[in-house]
């Protein structure tokens, strides 16, 4: 895992915030003009909050070094958490109920954290399946989680913002986006803090990490609250906005797992990274559904489309693994200078 | 100063070999405050400048000996080497007084504290640095970064006030990165301030721990094996950079090293181990002579002198 | 409640736990025989698992008889490993264990995606010929098809303890399990040893596939028994076959006893999460496991 951690490292001729601020004018002033309903619905609204869950990850698992799959479980939590909220405490605005979610999101994070001041490696990572299981088996279980609804299914509340209604595909949209935008920027700064460079210190070498007087205990508890708190609301906004219904089950194992892809894919230790998984993931399997059903026809059905996915999806892993560890950000960043250099040299 | 009493059960052991510390009688080293007025003979004695002593260390792993009753003062100010073979327990006893491990025996004496095991997670507050034999540098960082780090342990700014850039935390990251970057320039390194540190040459990774270690400015620095695996040009330059580091900010050193060439010219005293047993302790023209040593150490050493085998 | 107490009762949870740990046991051994010699936590386990016991059964669907599909598919079985060995493994030699861990995962997704594109994802039945009929021992009732199993289990463990303990092969094994850089440099034939691993995880794999095919139906969630296995790996430590044996009788056990008398305060439905927590406090009290070696902090 060795990964880089200079992001939004851009261009050598441009500042460093022009490329991101360039790339938000266009979500904002463009794509709302421009997008069809199937691309907010089907495209967007996932690729947004599994950017965001990426971005969690990332910095627990690509940044302080401690593997977790249990995701979902915190996605989850936070998804729950912001439906009680707000049907439980009346008056409280949708923010406070999201901000709280993120709260006891990181709470469950420490609860599950703990583990982690005294095992490493494979035993960690083992050990944070225990989230995993507990948490969805505690949302089936006791059915006051989901306000005693017979199917465990819940529809979400509305979304508004001060009585400003965002029910449509654009107003789920932007509010994604506004929330995805600030806590990534607020990732950004955190990565490059003191703060930031303790969990790099602590994946890099813990031992001589403890012996400069960082405190690892302290710090990588952080590490699992701040993750399981941007993991919860990227939760809130994957139930919400893109969905509309709290349920359990989307929040199991294979989630968990499609969210390690996506920084595995689009690199670790990279807040970018999370945006390019993301990306790759929501996008593949609507191409390989056009591309099987093109070349095979009507013996390309769910079934096979479903076990095409799976295998074409862990290849990827493996040859990212084997040939591009540090993700797309990599690749890209390559492909950006060649064609700088390209540009330059003519 | 007497040692307070609880230590004597500890100091008694150290009798089964009395002429080591025949041996390690200092004959005033030149560098020395005059408050330092001997050495521990026997099994009584005061300590009155040592900045740390260990008494009656002993440590093993699985029954195999790795440190057999140490003691060892060393005087606040003196650049203090420890050698031995290959095995002889040196990088453990380093390892003893930064915390890693805990003796089965014996005290670390550290500023007037005494501890069964030196708490580690404190360490750089008690003003201890450390570098490490093999590289323990943090890869995914830049060189600044790396040295930024050694001064961690002062951050009081929480991660929401660094996030937000608010409170106390502008102040420090603005002071860390000042006093690491008047580090680099002292140690040569301003022009690979922002390289990430795994794309460096070995010598210079070595340095930027040696810079990480003294960007806290410590009383004590560790130094395990600052020098293996350089070419003697390198060796001599990190030679002159320990003494200049001494010099500057009167940090006490110890060190771990092979090149016996090296540890003559740069230590102020040295003492020998000798599977797990401390043989000699003595200024550099009195361990030359010793036959013990040179039984033990400086006739392999001959064969050896490129530092192969480390 | 105490004073009523049914020692019968409790005698038959417990033995049907133990025995069901047997099964837990015999996948986690799969996991220790890879982790041993190449350091890697092989999480594609399940899925060589369910590999195993979908081809099998296909076969067997087909009119193939069952010693032939057995060896048919035992063939399979030692290709992939082989497979996975040169394809996967060997350029991430060096890399770091969780990467390999990572791999697997992905190797996971590969296998079962094409065990079920290959023969369906229909739910078989796999007869065994064992009569899931209680049996009574000592006035306690014991399913027939445990006792089998755990039979098939232990014989499996003895199998593979007597192959690594005088073939010169498994010798070998125990030399690269101990320090794979001496191993290599006295000259032992690693990628042959790493074969023959990932050939007996593939045996392995293909027992418990069967074991527990037999019991769930073959289907895609038999490739979810490794969820079982991992805590009984992490409560055994990765490194040992005695742990994986008596961590699976510990999770089997506690596990069924749990279930039974304080599931109840819970809603039931314990069982998925309740072997992790034995595990894990298990480990707050003993982070190196039952049985795995407490390693000396090198710096």
């Amino acid at each position: 895992m060795t990964a880089i951690t200079s992001d939004f490292s851009s261009a050598p001729v441009l500042p460093k915030w022009v490329v991101p601020v360039l790339l938000l004018a266009f979500a904002y002033g463009v794509v709302p003009l421009i997008g069809s309903s199937y691309l907010f619905e089907a495209i967007l609204l996932p690729f947004l909050a599994l950017s965001l869950a990426g971005v969690g990850l990332n910095i627990l698992t690509g940044y302080a070094g401690q593997v977790s799959l249990g995701s979902a479980a915190f996605m989850a939590a936070g998804a729950f958490a912001a439906y009680n909220f707000n049907l439980r405490i009346e008056g409280l605005p949708l923010i406070g109920s999201i901000f709280l979610a993120g709260i006891v999101a990181a709470a469950i994070g420490i609860a599950f954290g703990l583990p982690s001041l005294r095992l490493k490696g494979f035993y960690l990572a083992v050990s944070t399946l225990a989230a995993q299981f507990f948490v969805q088996w505690a949302l089936t279980k006791f059915s006051w989680f989901s306000n005693n609804s017979a199917s465990g299914v819940m529809d979400a509340p509305r979304l508004s913002i001060s009585g400003f209604a965002l029910d449509g595909a654009i107003g789920r949209y932007l509010f994604a986006l506004t929330i995805v935008s600030v806590l990534t920027f607020l990732a950004h700064r955190l990565v490059s803090s003191q703060t930031g460079r303790n969990f790099i210190a602590i994946r890099d070498n813990e031992t001589a990490a403890r012996i400069i007087g960082i405190p690892v205990l302290k710090t990588k508890l952080l590490a699992f609250a701040i993750s399981s708190f941007i993991i919860g609301v990227a939760g809130v906004i994957w139930a919400f906005a893109y969905l509309r219904t709290v349920e359990p089950d989307g929040f199991d194992l294979d989630r968990s797992f499609q969210i390690l892809f996506i920084i595995i894919i689009g690199g670790l230790a990279s807040i970018r990274g999370a945006f390019f998984g993301a990306a790759l993931i929501v996008v593949f399997p609507l191409v390989l559904s056009r591309l099987g059903g093109f070349l095979l026809g009507d013996l390309f059905d769910s079934g096979v489309l479903d076990m095409s996915q799976r295998i074409v999806l862990g290849a990827l892993i493996i040859l990212f693994l084997i040939l591009e560890p540090d993700g797309l950000v990599a690749l890209w960043d390559r492909i950006r200078r060649r064609l700088l250099f390209a540009w330059q040299s003519t | 100063m007497p040692l307070p009493s609880y230590t004597l059960g500890v100091m008694e052991a150290s009798a089964y070999a009395p002429e080591v510390f025949a041996h390690g009688l200092p004959s005033s080293p030149p560098e020395q405050q005059p408050a330092a007025n001997g050495e521990p003979i026997g099994s009584v004695a005061g300590v009155a400048s040592a900045l740390l002593s260990l008494q009656g260390i002993s440590l093993s792993f699985g029954g195999v000996v790795a440190l057999a009753d140490i003691d060892l003062s060393v005087r606040s100010g003196e650049i203090r080497a420890i050698i031995g073979p290959n095995g002889a327990g040196k990088s453990s006893l380093i390892n003893v007084i930064s915390g890693v491990y805990r003796p089965d025996r014996g005290h670390v004496k550290l500023d007037g504290a005494v501890y069964a095991q030196v708490p580690t997670q404190r360490l750089a507050h008690l003003g201890v640095a450390r570098t490490f034999q093999n590289l323990a540098l943090f890869k995914g960082l830049s060189v600044l970064d790396n040295v930024a780090s050694g001064l961690a342990y002062k951050v009081r700014s929480n991660f929401a006030g660094q996030v937000l850039g608010i409170g106390r935390s502008r102040g420090e990251q603005r002071d860390s990165l000042s006093r690491a970057e008047q580090i680099l320039e002292f140690l040569d390194l301003t022009s690979v301030r922002d390289r990430l540190v795994g794309t460096l040459p070995y010598g210079l990774q070595k340095r930027v721990e040696l810079a990480r270690a003294l960007v806290a400015q410590p009383r004590l620095l560790l130094l395990d094996e600052p020098m293996a695996g350089m070419t003697a040009s390198e060796k001599s330059e990190m030679a002159a950079f320990v003494r200049a580091a001494r010099d500057r900010f009167a940090t006490t050193v110890v060190l771990i090293e092979h090149d016996v060439g090296v540890v003559m010219g740069l230590s102020d005293r040295i003492a020998v181990l000798d599977y797990g047993r401390k043989i000699a302790d003595a200024t550099p023209d009195e361990v030359r002579n010793d036959q013990r040593v040179i039984d033990a150490y400086l006739g392999v050493a001959s064969d050896n002198e490129d530092g192969a085998g480390i | 409640m105490i004073a009523d107490f049914d020692y019968q009762f409790f005698l038959e949870v417990l033995v049907g736990g133990l025995l069901s740990g047997v099964m837990y046991s015999l996948v986690a051994i799969g996991f220790v025989l890879i982790y041993k010699t190449s350091g890697v936590l092989n999480f594609a386990q399940g899925a060589m698992l369910l590999f195993a016991a979908l081809t099998f059964v296909s076969l067997v669907e087909r009119g193939v008889p069952f010693a032939l599909a057995l060896v048919i598919t035992f063939a399979i079985m030692v290709a992939i490993g082989i497979a996975i060995e040169r394809t996967v493994l060997r350029p991430l030699t060096n890399k770091p264990p969780i990467t390999l861990f990572m791999a697997t995962l992905g190797l996971s997704y590969i296998i079962e995606g094409a065990a079920q594109l290959i023969w369906g994802t229909q739910v078989h039945g796999l007869d065994l010929g064992i009569e899931d009929v209680p049996l009574e021992i000592g006035g306690v009732l014991i399913s027939q098809f445990d006792i089998f199993a755990a039979v098939v289990a232990a014989g499996m463990v003895l199998l593979l303890s007597l192959f690594f303990r005088y073939t010169r092969i498994g010798l070998s094994f125990r030399a690269v399990a101990d320090d794979q850089f001496a191993a290599l440099a006295v000259g032992l034939r690693l990628p042959l040893i790493w074969a023959t691993v990932w050939a007996a995880a593939g045996l392995v794999a293909l027992v418990a596939g069967l074991l527990w095919g037999a019991r769930l139906g073959v289907q895609f969630s038999l490739s979810l028994v490794v969820l079982k296995a991992l805590p009984v790996l992490v409560l055994g430590g990765f490194d040992s076959i005695l742990g994986a044996i008596v961590g699976g009788l510990l999770i089997g056990a506690s596990e069924k006893l749990a279930e039974v008398y304080i599931g109840d305060y819970f809603g039931g439905g314990i069982e998925s999460w309740f072997a992790y927590v034995v595990a894990l406090v298990f480990l707050l009290i003993r982070p190196s496991g039952l049985f795995g070696q407490k390693l000396v902090e090198r710096v």
